[in-house]
């Protein structure tokens, strides 16, 4: 069974990958100009295994080594994983612009040091975004991943950038309405 | 009295309207440059579109540079550069460097003067650190964050600690600022900077020209850093003197600024490096390397498209010719590169040694087009990334080196140091 349980917490399977995983094996270069996000979905780590994005199933989970997403700073690789329904990549540590791609993009991304030397491809994982806990109910570990900065909890609690600039450019507006009028009446 | 700051704290805190900052600290930045490409200027704009703005924050502090799939190479990146052209038209005039007038973005604009010591510039492009050899905190954001930073000309960062590297001693003939940034990278790793600031100084640092300063902070991404800084000098001024369009400031670290870690490395007599596949750490001395056949060698790029890079090339190419059974593809990084080594002959040097001389685009470096490998091929290439599937097919392989080498492996169709073809 896939996808939420109670709200934050996902159950899917785990597909292992290593260390240092690049974008141009997440996205190969021949794919950028792609728009559909189905196609893109289709390519997602084919640089490493093609079979994945064909049998990876919506709510599925990435497991990774150090440095997941390091190379470019390719959003549609970032995206290709949202886009194939991917429920969380928990990873070792990130490449800081896939990070923050992720972020700004709102996929779940949780930096949990132990889960990569512990999960087995095709292990059964719960994961509870708000609180960054993910438990291996095939082996029955649980691993705690770490807090981010309040910073970027709240973007990602906005739903990402676009939301965030969004807000921003609402708020500028405003102000500069307010700015006018002040001067009108001056 | 607050702590002494590194420059890529006092250019963060400068812009963020602080007298201080610490490292973890997250600031709003204004941006001074936001710049993006044709690989992904088209989904930015979707994003921008999204997001609801009714203007870009400064149509003059824009950049947006034709150069990864130019010359289009097909009908859907034709379109996308199209799209790109109306935007730019529609946002009040947006600079858009256009296929011939123009090049590799990285390449174009420090010489346009465009990029300036103590600069905040974010790009769309991993290898947006490269300024820091200006002197300027240059970082790589993706789409969503370049769209945001469009709408609203600042953008959120985290103040990265930063890493000090002291590099002393006179290097090889044949080394330049490739050679120190991977051997820099073969120490430290692919993550051995990561979310860090990479500040390089020492004499074999100052002794670098400028062409060799940006190849070399062109690479801190491939550390895994936020960004790559040489402090500006003489060599800087000299530089910017004809080119800087606006006042700047040399920003300097104080004297006892704090470091996450300082490396204090001997380079004396430093060879050419290699970095062998699949990764850019995977580094080792040319001298040590096993003499692989070669069936590309490619000279260019946003790493070592610059003149110095063709002039090492040309030195090696002026008397020889490419092996039979490999290829070599020459690819200025700018016009003002094509036309300043046409001017000095090299251009012919290369067609006569039997390469194929492009205009500037970043192709064959990603896999894009101009020079994709086929399945078991190998190439020695000036580019920044030796990854599975980079320049084509996941079984091909891609040796990292300078231009000397690259040259020199063509003329040989091994892979070999400089001297075993001139002597």
């Amino acid at each position: 069974m896939t996808g939420p349980s109670k709200a934050g917490v996902l159950r899917g399977k785990a597909w292992v990958f290593g260390d240092d995983i690049d974008t141009d094996r997440i996205l190969p270069g021949a794919w950028l100009h792609l728009t559909d996000p189905a196609e893109i979905a289709s390519h997602c780590l084919e640089g490493v295994d093609p079979d994945f994005a064909g049998s990876a199933k919506p709510g599925d989970f990435i497991v990774a080594g150090k440095n997941f997403g390091c190379g470019s700073s390719r959003e549609p690789a970032t995206f290709s994983i949202k886009a194939l329904g991917i429920g969380a990549v928990i990873a070792r540590s990130f490449a800081r612009i896939f990070l923050r791609n992720a972020i700004g993009i709102g996929l779940p991304v949780i930096v949990a040091p132990g889960v990569a030397d512990e999960v087995s491809p095709g292990d059964e994982l719960e994961v509870d975004l708000t609180a960054g806990r993910v438990s291996n109910l095939t082996t029955g570990v649980v691993h705690q991943g770490q807090e981010f900065p309040e910073f970027m909890r709240r973007i990602v609690a906005e739903g990402g950038i676009i939301p965030y600039a969004q807000r921003r450019v609402t708020e500028r507006a405003q102000k500069r309405l307010l700015d006018h009028s002040r001067e009108d009446r001056t | 009295m607050s702590a002494p700051m590194t420059a890529t704290e006092k250019i963060l805190a400068a812009h963020a309207g602080l007298d201080h900052v610490t490292p973890g600290q997250f600031v709003n930045a204004q941006v001074d440059l936001l710049l993006a490409n044709d690989a992904t200027a088209g989904k930015v704009i979707a994003q921008f579109q999204h997001i609801g703005a009714d203007r870009v924050f400064d149509p003059e502090r824009i950049v947006l540079v034709f150069d990864h799939y130019t010359p289009s190479n097909n009908i859907a990146s034709a379109t996308v550069c199209r799209q790109v052209r109306e935007f730019a038209r529609e946002a009040g005039g947006i600079d858009v460097v256009e296929v011939g007038k123009g090049g590799i973005e990285h390449c174009v604009l420090p010489e346009r003067g465009l990029v300036l010591p103590g600069d905040l510039i974010v790009g769309q492009d991993s290898h947006t650190c490269t300024y820091g050899g200006l002197g300027a905190f240059a970082t790589a954001v993706g789409v969503t964050d370049t769209a945001a930073t469009m709408a609203l000309g600042e953008i959120w960062l985290m103040v990265p600690e930063t890493i000090r590297f002291e590099l002393e001693g006179q290097v090889d003939p044949w080394t330049v600022g490739k050679d120190l940034i991977l051997h820099t990278i073969g120490r430290i790793g692919v993550d051995g900077a990561l979310y860090k600031a990479m500040e390089f100084a020492g004499s074999a640092v100052s002794d670098l020209s400028i062409d060799s300063r940006l190849s070399l902070c062109n690479m801190g991404i491939e550390a895994g850093a936020k960004n790559a800084m040489i402090p500006p000098d003489s060599t800087t001024e000299e530089y910017l003197r004809d080119r800087a369009g606006r006042e700047y400031d040399n920003v300097l670290s104080e004297p006892d600024a704090r470091y996450a870690a300082l490396h204090r490395w001997d380079v004396t007599g430093l060879r050419p490096q290699v970095a062998q596949p699949f990764l850019p750490s995977n580094v080792t001395s040319i001298d040590e390397v096993d003499p692989v056949a070669i069936d590309q060698a490619v000279v260019g790029s946003c790493t070592n498209g610059r003149l110095e890079d063709l002039a090492q090339a040309a030195e090696i190419l002026r008397e020889h010719t490419v092996a039979q059974g490999t290829r070599l593809i020459v690819i200025p990084g700018s016009q003002e590169v094509y036309l300043e080594a046409t001017r000095l002959g090299y251009i012919e040097i290369f067609v006569k040694a039997g390469g194929a001389v492009s205009t500037p685009t970043c192709g064959p470096c990603f896999g894009g087009h101009m020079g994709i490998l086929a399945e078991d091929e190998v190439a020695v290439s000036t580019t920044n990334r030796n990854f599975v599937g980079r320049m084509g097919h996941p079984r091909s392989r891609v040796y990292l080196s300078n231009a000397a080498v690259a040259a020199a492996s063509a003329v040989a169709g091994y892979l070999c140091a400089p001297e075993e073809v001139l002597s």
